[in-house]
């Protein structure tokens, strides 16, 4: 009895300590990695979005430079135990009172112009060059490039998976792109102006990819868009989560997409389009086997939405 | 008409200060102060029950994995941290305070509809128990969120009507307790006192009560809708049925938007008591500091789709709302400006009220700021849903609503107890607030930048450094909160004996009348004259207003 106390405590005494570690290794050499910013991104519009982000800042931090400094000032000033006395005779000035109303009006107009030549330009989705729907799931995203016939689920990575669990025993830490790793990334090309049609086909979910500067709710029964255009020299994997929430495991479903060179995309979509008309081929003559869990198991991303999508999501984008 | 008797028998204050004893005078007590106490004391459970749900989703964001609760409890926890915080801890603590001063500020012997305002109390406790009760349903408790958006919320188990009657409970008790003060006001100030002559506090609270008024009946339509919904088969929210989920978000943030002012206006009136008295000198431009008031209640109306940019808007609708949210700007940027211009030439003290709203006034700006950055569309692209949003309203409702609700308690506690509190802890209360807030939620800023969504129980590794920092700040804050409680309990119990007016630069009426008060404020209007000119009562102007 005193032995599994003991043990108890030792374990908890451990816990605390790794705590405590984690916390002070958290400290020094995580350093670099605190970010404190948004990131600039890597399309046309993140950079705007990001250069109206650091306008407004600094306009803010003008502001409280000049109003906090009066503040503090003042209260320094006019101490009473430094022997202030008060004028109490000061309680108007019409004059004052207009400069402080009008000077707020101009800024914010200043403010208001690029901010609004910014919405227009995003709004703009005509001219795209690509279109993919994704469909928000309870938890996971469907991703399919319309006009090829390819389409697949992207799910949150297993090794993810596993440590996110309850007690899992798992240290994050050891697990590469915690949280952040799916195992299926969208494609996407490079140079190309994508238009993202968005829609869900349970409750309302969000897909967002810092790095392309945007975000719009994914809404069961209607459409959503946004369009991105990634620089030519930004290929790579981008990593994002869903942002609204949807449930349980709302914080489980992300996003990677990973950028291609126009070339590189080129020869995925063929080969992907390839894999769905085989997938499809046998399945005129004899469906019976591609149910087996043999051929299933070889493409299940592609096989798998063609069946298993609900009628619901059709009607749904009608 | 209780104050009518009271007003007869106003030659024998004493024998009306007898009460009955026991639960029966908090039961059926229709008493103005009583029923203030009440909803203080209700107020202050509910902070802590809510701030105690808060630490639970901090513990389990100290660091990546999940090791505290599963992911259910925890949307749980938020959720029910939101309504309890709103609904149960600042709601009540206005209505408190409000019970209390606007009779004392007006002249007033009680409030103009006493037992319509024992019974808007006592449906708090019902509702929340009702709340509360759904933690322990086989299905757990609501975990949509506190925005209840259809059709997560839908998915709830038994939690779901057990919320929706909850809130219609607590929106009928604020509807009580608003008109309560609005009749109050235009009805029983006393005869000298016009519209203009009223101190801020009442001011600002009869914006609120009409702000009530208007929007809490929409929020009972809302979540009616979301009940019929899902037990009468009708399809308000549902696309299959012809419906529309975001139109729920409309109805939600018509309501919403006005309900952050209804949290938020309140602590501008303790604000412009409570820097005058500790400047020794009137609020710079009272009229303007009303109109501004108004104007930001009006506003408010206008700009709730901005909570919601990313839902796909039509672009003239983004231009609008945006427009429409950065012009609140303007009078949110005067009061400070005339708050600021109070200090100016005054001679200030710092005593823990002072402290609270200067604090208030700091920390309060800096969630105005985050909150024109969020106005910006494009911007709210990237910042929506994310800790960004979260360290905004953190910031305009902990060391803005709940700072302003502290200094509140602090001006005011001597004058209802007749005991001076302990300054030199109650200075301790403010300094590890106002550093602990900071650190809990200055840091999330970042993280929202940095890409980490709201309402997630577990996070990248990216993010753990500021969450680690945020939760020891949230502990820090929790833990400080202790002191309240105590410094208030000594305070009921004893201490030095407290002065009618209590502090050097106090004006209003409250502070003629003894500490503690009688039991029925005014049963005659004191013998004052007020200026001809717009301003506050100040006896420091030898009874002719602020001149």
């Amino acid at each position: 009895m005193v032995k599994q106390i003991a043990s108890g405590l030792r374990a908890a005494g451990k816990t605390v300590a790794r705590a405590c570690v984690a916390a002070l290794a958290g400290i020094t050499p995580a350093m670099a990695a605190w970010d404190l910013n948004m990131p600039e991104g890597v399309t046309e519009l993140s950079r705007k979005i990001y250069d109206l982000h650091m306008l407004i800042f600094w306009v803010c931090v003008a502001i409280a430079v000049v109003v906090f400094g009066a503040m503090i000032y003042f209260i320094y000033r006019f101490r009473k135990s430094q022997g202030a006395v008060a004028d109490t005779n000061l309680t108007h000035s019409t004059r004052v009172e207009i400069i402080w109303t009008v000077v707020p009006v101009v800024i914010l107009v200043a403010m208001a112009v690029p901010a609004a030549r910014t919405l227009i330009d995003i709004e703009d989705t005509r001219n795209s060059e690509l279109t993919i729907k994704v469909t928000g799931y309870q938890w996971k995203w469907h991703y399919d490039y319309i006009d090829d016939g390819v389409s697949f689920f992207s799910t949150l990575a297993r090794s993810s998976d596993a440590a996110r669990q309850l007690g899992s025993g798992v240290d994050p830490n050891t697990v590469p792109h915690y949280l952040l790793e799916v195992d299926q990334p969208l494609v996407v090309p490079a140079g190309t102006k994508i238009r993202v049609l968005l829609t869900a086909n349970d409750v309302i979910h969000a897909w967002w990819v810092p790095d392309f500067g945007m975000k719009k709710d994914a809404i069961p029964g209607f459409v959503n868009e946004l369009w991105i255009r990634i620089d030519d020299d930004k290929t790579g994997l981008y990593r994002g989560q869903c942002a609204e929430l949807c449930g349980r495991d709302h914080g489980f479903m992300p996003v990677v997409v990973d950028v291609k060179s126009k070339e590189d995309f080129a020869a995925w979509l063929a080969a992907r389009k390839e894999e769905a008309r085989q997938a499809k081929a046998p399945q005129a003559p004899a469906p019976a086997p591609t149910a087996s869990p043999a051929s299933a198991s070889t493409q299940p991303e592609v096989a798998q939405p063609e069946s298993a999508q609900p009628a619901a999501t059709v009607a749904q984008t009608n | 008409m209780a104050y009518k008797q009271a007003t007869h028998a106003s030659a024998d204050h004493s024998h009306h200060d007898e009460k009955p004893l026991g639960l029966t005078r908090w039961l059926f007590t229709t008493n103005h102060k009583d029923i203030g106490t009440m909803y203080l004391v209700f107020s202050g459970i509910m902070f802590f029950v809510g701030g105690a749900m808060a630490l639970v989703i901090r513990a389990e964001l100290f660091q990546p994995g999940l090791q505290v609760v599963d992911p259910g409890l925890f949307n749980t926890m938020t959720t029910m941290h939101a309504l309890i915080m709103i609904f149960g801890a600042v709601m009540p603590g206005w209505v408190g305070l409000a019970n209390w001063m606007i009779p004392m500020q007006i002249g007033a012997p009680d409030m103009a509809l006493p037992r319509m305002n024992n019974y808007s109390f006592w449906i708090l406790p019902f509702a929340f128990t009702l709340l509360l009760s759904t933690l322990f349903l086989p299905g757990g408790g609501p975990a949509g969120g506190w925005t209840l958006y259809p059709p997560l919320s839908l998915q709830a188990g038994d939690s779901l009507p057990l919320t929706i009657f909850a809130i219609h409970l607590m929106g009928a008790s604020s509807i009580m307790g608003a008109i309560n003060v609005i009749v109050t006001i235009m009805n029983l100030r006393m005869k000298e006192m016009s519209l203009l002559h009223l101190p801020l506090f009442v001011w600002t609270w009869l914006i609120t009560a009409y702000l009530l008024i208007a929007v809490m009946p929409v929020l009972a339509g809302a979540v009616t809708m979301l009940l019929t919904d899902h037990f009468f088969g009708t399809t308000f929210f549902s696309a299959a049925g012809g419906g529309d989920p975001v139109m729920f978000q409309h109805i939600f943030w018509f309501f919403g938007h006005p309900e952050v002012y209804i949290l938020i206006l309140p602590a501008f009136g303790i604000v412009s008591e409570v820097i005058p008295t500790f400047s020794r000198k009137p609020l710079f431009g009272y009229d303007a500091m009303v109109y501004a008031v108004a104007s930001i209640a009006f506003l408010s109306f206008i700009v709730w789709a901005h909570h919601m940019f990313t839902v796909g808007m039509p672009l003239a609708g983004q231009l609008f709302f945006m427009l429409a949210t950065m012009l609140i700007a303007v009078p949110t940027g005067v009061k400070v400006f005339n708050w600021t211009a109070t200090m100016w030439k005054g001679s200030l003290s710092f005593e823990p009220p002072m402290l609270f709203a200067l604090a208030f006034l700091f920390l309060f700006s800096i969630g105005g700021f985050s909150g024109l950055m969020l106005a910006i569309v494009p911007a709210d692209f990237q910042y929506h849903d994310t800790y960004f949003v979260v360290a905004h309203f953190h910031y305009v409702l902990v060391p803005g609503a709940i700072f302003g609700i502290m200094a509140g308690v602090y001006y005011w506690l001597p004058k209802w107890t007749g005991h001076m509190y302990n300054l030199r802890l109650a200075t301790w209360h403010f300094w590890l607030s106002t550093i602990f807030v900071n650190v809990l939620f200055f840091p999330q800023h970042f993280l929202g930048l940095a890409g980490m969504p709201r309402r997630i129980p577990d996070y990248a590794t990216q993010f753990a450094d500021w969450n680690m920092w945020s939760s020891i700040g949230a502990f820090g804050f929790g833990l400080s909160q202790l002191l309240f409680p105590y410094i208030i309990y000594k305070c009921v119990k004893g201490g030095e004996k407290a002065t009618n007016d209590v502090w050097e630069g106090s004006h209003g009426l409250e502070w003629l009348l003894p500490s503690p008060p009688p039991y029925h404020s005014w049963s005659d209007p004191p013998a004052v004259k007020f200026s001809d000119e717009p301003g506050e009562f100040d006896p420091h102007a030898g009874g002719g207003g602020k001149h």
